[in-house]
């Protein structure tokens, strides 16, 4: 059934990714297609997989952007651009596109916890849905022919097999930097809700009418490098004992 | 967008068969005449190669029957549907006619509606996507709809030099629908054109209050599934010079050659609506090229494109 929960799913479980703290190692990426490609549905093939010409399907990605401040300039280390590392998977969105333009019935947003899924046993391959999606969140799988997407792992958080720890999804349990956050975001006094409040998490192109359930956390704002004093390396000015006497010696040689 | 062939032949052929269907629907051409009955047949069978072209794409065709399904909100299924009985009508009318030398009335003009509700569908799957802005506007369907009812009129008008003869009329709705259509697609050219996009780099990450942004690594160094399917791009100077070329074969041409085929005699006017429609043809599919390569997906914030 493509068309969306009549009334809000009692749960919104989704994510949080913290832009302040992701390193870009790509972790999360390899991680989530190593729970996937053994998990719910079909295998993420790749294709030419040893070859030049390697592609696949992933269900997360990395994309690394620059950001230049107004009148800022990208001079190597000490420009004043910086540099965001930007994860990406579904966002779980509760005005989801891509289920209601699915002529199948094959993508479905669940009524009990919002999570968008894929039943590719309906799925044609028509690849409407991922034209619908304007994160780039689906990638049809170019060997099953059918629609794959993050599915929250939906086959970890609830699997009791699995020890408590390890049911969260598979890129929040492998990020190195904590930078993925998992949890239900209609609740208020979850942990995701109160980073989103303290740390004012957003919407990714809120014009596009789709109202994502992940939300995002900005970068914290940094000291700019000009104002700081020039490093020690440069000026040995300020060198006392030992290293004054270092300083001194080396010097006159 | 990707242009992919499958499509392009599958909406150019499939309106221009609704077109000339809607227009037998309509009764403008003797239903006894050899040339009707031809007709009758071709609209079929352009209907039914494009819905064939159109299963070429798909990952998992042998169910391609599960597309008929979700009608109350997909409109790639409501196409479906209305394809699927659309075929009902149209078949009916071409037995009458090629079996019977007869017109349906009743038969005809439901069929003829059908085939306009059927395109309007096709247009919707498109202009619906707002991740796509260039189609998301009530222009596409408007196009599409003009363009299927010049495509049949062009077509009925050669059929009638085939038959009972060429009469005024076709040929002065003919013309009058080729200029609304391409008027129509220019005020969608020039929409695409000077757009400002509602999406951005800076929307797309949230990111735009600390500075511009700009793409620095992709994911990836390879090609994916998306900068395939969504990161063609065309050259600025070519797609103006495509639609020019697109307007002159499928616009132009064909109205001249109408109005000329409408003072002419037999032979001559055959030979002239023959060539309306080839114009016709090219003119369509180029646009329909153009009308993919030049759509730029939001996606494409996130890939630097
Ligand atoms: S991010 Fe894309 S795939 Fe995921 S729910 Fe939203 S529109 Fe659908
Ligand atoms: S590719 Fe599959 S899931 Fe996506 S719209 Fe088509 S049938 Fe539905
Ligand atoms: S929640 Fe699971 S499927 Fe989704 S990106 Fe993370 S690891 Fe991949």
């Amino acid at each position: 059934m493509t068309l969306l929960p009549s009334a809000p799913p009692p749960k919104k479980l989704g994510l949080v990714i913290d832009l302040d703290v992701c390193v870009g190692c790509h972790a999360c990426v390899i991680s989530c297609k190593e729970w996937n490609t053994g998990g719910y549905g079909s295998a993420l093939s790749d294709q030419d997989p040893y070859g030049a010409d390697v592609t696949g399907t992933f269900l997360n990605r990395i994309h690394t952007f620059e950001i230049v401040p107004e009148g800022g300039e990208i001079v190597g280390e000490a420009g004043d651009a910086r540099i965001v590392h930007f994860p990406k998977s579904c966002l779980h969105c509760d005005d989801a596109p891509c289920v209601t333009v699915c002529p199948t019935g094959a993508s479905y947003k669940r009524e009990e916890d919002g999570i968008v899924l894929v039943d590719e046993d309906k799925c044609i391959g028509c690849g409407l849905c991922a034209w619908s999606c304007a994160y780039g969140a689906r990638e049809m799988d170019l060997a099953a022919g059918v629609m794959k997407k993050c599915t929250l792992c939906v086959d970890r958080i609830y699997n009791e097999t699995l020890a408590e720890v390890d049911r969260v999804p598979s890129c929040v349990r492998t990020c190195p930097a904590n930078a993925r956050h998992y949890g239900d975001l209609s609740d208020p006094g979850s942990n995701v809700s109160i980073l989103v409040a303290e740390r004012g998490g957003f919407d990714l192109m809120p014009e596009q009418g789709t109202r994502p359930v992940n939300k995002y956390l900005p970068p914290r704002p940094r000291d700019r490098l000009a104002d700081k004093a020039m490093p020690l390396a440069e000026n040995s000015d300020g060198a006392k004992g030992f290293f004054a006497w270092l300083d001194g010696v080396l010097d006159r040689i | 967008m990707h242009p992919a062939s499958s499509i392009i032949l599958f909406t150019t052929l499939s309106g221009l068969g609704y077109g000339l269907a809607a227009m037998l629907g309509l009764g403008l051409l003797d239903p006894a005449l050899v040339s009707t009955k031809i007709a009758h047949v071709l609209a079929i069978l352009l209907i039914a190669g494009g819905l064939l072209a159109s299963t070429l794409h798909l990952g998992n065709p042998q169910r391609a029957w599960r597309a008929l399904s979700q009608w109350r909100s997909s409109w790639l299924s409501r196409e479906g549907v209305m394809a699927v009985a659309t075929f009902m009508p149209l078949l009916a009318s071409a037995w009458a006619s090629v079996f019977h030398d007869m017109r349906l009335p009743i038969t005809g003009l439901i069929g003829a509606a059908m085939c306009g509700v059927t395109v309007y569908c096709t247009a919707m799957i498109y202009a619906s996507l707002r991740a796509i802005q260039a189609w998301n506007t009530p222009l596409t369907p408007a196009c599409y709809l003009l363009f299927s009812l010049a495509g049949g009129l062009v077509l009925a008008a050669s059929f009638a030099t085939l038959g009972e003869g060429l009469s005024k009329w076709i040929a002065l709705a003919g013309t009058v629908a080729l200029a609304a259509a391409w008027g129509v697609k220019w005020a969608w050219w020039k929409r695409l054109r000077t757009m400002s996009p509602i999406s951005t780099p800076a929307s797309a990450t949230g990111l735009g209050a600390i500075g511009t942004v700009r793409l620095f690594e992709r994911p990836h160094v390879n090609e994916n599934y998306l900068t395939r399917e969504m990161g063609y791009k065309v050259a600025r100077k070519h797609a103006a010079k495509l639609s020019l070329l697109a307007t002159a074969a499928g616009g132009v041409l064909p109205c001249l050659f109408l109005s000329i085929a409408a003072l002419s005699g037999t032979w001559m006017a055959a030979t002239l609506c023959t060539l309306a429609v080839a114009g016709f043809a090219l003119g369509m599919l180029v646009e329909r090229w153009l009308f993919f390569a030049e759509a730029r997906h939001a996606v494409m914030n996130y890939y630097g494109g």
